[in-house]
């Protein structure tokens, strides 16, 4: 049976621990702020990248770029996004679980692997698997000359044919409490993107759609209305120098989303740990108390009888 | 016939921020050939864009922002710059781009290098040199950032 003293040390342990988690949390807000911050701000310009892809599409003949190219999926490279430290609840075990399924759903295919973030790099290698390349520490600030590093290197394994589809397995950040786990396709370039559309919202929509409680801007200059524009350079050469920007735009969005989505998830994590360890520290207190009450009356019982005992 | 408007709405972003937002008189702007200056009513136009610096006029003032690849959607009221990198010319941190530039010419790739080494040593050469013009402009405008950015310049060579 715990003494009193037990149980003494063990709610100041819990109340520190309860201090850390309450601390992690606070950090994990703001730094989901700027993360969140940092989606809201991407936006605008894939958006705008975005329309004047579509716009020099629309004046070609046939829009074509090796990023556009189909081939049979024979060799599929897949991205999977986890972040670099833990202790953000099933963040990154669920990630990697769908990892997991995606690569068995697709086991008769030869598959490559890049990892970004530490933990999913760690898991995936003791499970024996290698990787085509590797970004660490890329969550806690997202930078876009990052995004432009993976989009150039998965890019370069396109277009030499080295694998013939692009898939990224994250999280998306839906909001604080909800996130969506998704396997998306990168390369090719789904031929819908650049399509003569003349109507561009209905596709944005979905670029600006997985925000979901995001803030979302008017577009500016949102009007689908096609212009007639000079071509500084000749159009083919604007859509060619475009639909990269864009890949990288999309790679810099799935970053930002899973680096929201991290946070998100070490915020919730950490708050019902430190609601946790409240209840816990409830229950010591209470139980310590009662183990102080048998100790005072047993100590009352023997003076008593004590007393009794001389004076009879 | 419409009239032309007076003012074009200029808007700046990168892909990581919104820097600038404004109703301007006029501007010039660094196409990957060559500047392009711009005035309200301009014909739609798209073009690359180079390295090198922004201008734009507002009454009488005249500001500096180092734009960096990308692209620019002219309309006739509006211009949009989608840069890859931008920054206002007070951001500048002039005596980082001094190191910057010092270093890429010190680093200049020697014989046997491949094309995309010069190119690489080439780029920073040029955004170095966009950062420090951009901020030398603004310096010489006028007020105390501009004394202190020269002066900084100046240790720093």
């Amino acid at each position: 049976m715990p003494t009193l003293l037990d149980y003494r040390r063990r709610i100041r342990s819990v109340k520190s621990t309860q201090q850390i988690t309450r601390a992690m949390k606070f950090v994990a807000a703001a730094k989901l702020r700027r993360a969140q911050e940092g989606v809201f701000a991407a936006r605008p310009y894939a958006k705008e990248i975005l329309r004047v892809l579509r716009s020099a599409a629309a004046r070609m003949e046939s829009p074509a770029h090796p990023l556009l190219q189909r081939r049979p999926e024979e060799k599929i490279l897949v991205m999977v996004l986890t972040g670099d430290r833990s202790l953000c609840g099933a963040f990154n075990s669920n990630v990697l679980r769908h990892a997991m399924d995606f690569i068995r759903e697709h086991h008769t295919q030869k598959l490559e692997l890049i990892v970004v973030g530490k933990k999913g790099r760690d898991t995936l290698r003791k499970r024996g698997f290698s990787f085509v390349a590797e970004y660490l520490d890329v969550s806690a600030k997202v930078e876009f000359s990052k995004a432009k590093e993976i989009a150039a290197r998965v890019a370069e394994l396109y277009t030499s044919g080295e694998v013939d589809a692009v898939y990224a397995i994250y999280n998306e950040f839906k909001n604080v409490m909800v996130q969506n786990l998704r396997a998306e396709k990168l390369l090719p370039v789904d031929p819908e993107v650049v399509k003569k559309a003349a109507d561009g919202e209905e596709l944005l929509a979905h670029h600006a759609g997985p925000g979901g409680s995001l803030p979302t801007e008017p577009a500016p200059g949102g009007q689908g209305r096609l212009v007639d524009y000079i071509y500084e350079q000749p159009v083919e050469q604007i859509f060619n120098g475009l639909v990269p920007r864009y890949l990288e735009g999309e790679i810099f969005r799935i970053l930002l989303e899973s680096a929201a989505a991290e946070h998100a998830a070490r915020m919730t994590a950490m708050d019902s740990a430190t609601r946790n360890a409240s209840d816990l520290i409830e229950k010591l207190t209470l139980r310590m108390n009662n183990i102080r009450q048998a100790a005072i009356t047993k100590e009352l019982i023997e003076i008593v009888s004590g007393a009794a005992s001389a004076n009879s | 016939m419409a009239t032309l408007p007076e003012k074009i709405e200029l808007q700046v972003v990168t892909p990581e921020r919104h820097i600038l937002s404004e109703d301007v008189d006029s501007l010039e702007m660094p196409g990957k050939d060559g500047y392009l200056g711009i005035l309200p009513g301009h014909a739609p136009l798209i073009t690359e864009l180079g390295v090198g610096i922004l201008t734009y006029h507002k009454g009488g003032e005249t500001r500096y922002l180092t734009v960096m690849y990308g692209f620019a959607e002219v309309l006739p009221d509006r211009v949009i710059v989608l840069a890859e990198i931008s920054e206002r010319a007070e951001e500048i941190d002039v005596a980082r781009a001094t190191a910057a530039l010092e270093r890429a010419r010190a680093d200049t790739p020697k014989a046997g290098s491949t094309e995309a080494d010069w190119d690489r040593a080439n780029a920073a050469i040029e955004r170095a040199t966009a950062r420090l013009q951009a901020a030398t402009k603004a310096g010489s405008g006028s007020g105390a950032a501009g004394a202190v950015s020269r002066t900084m310049q100046h240790q720093a060579a």
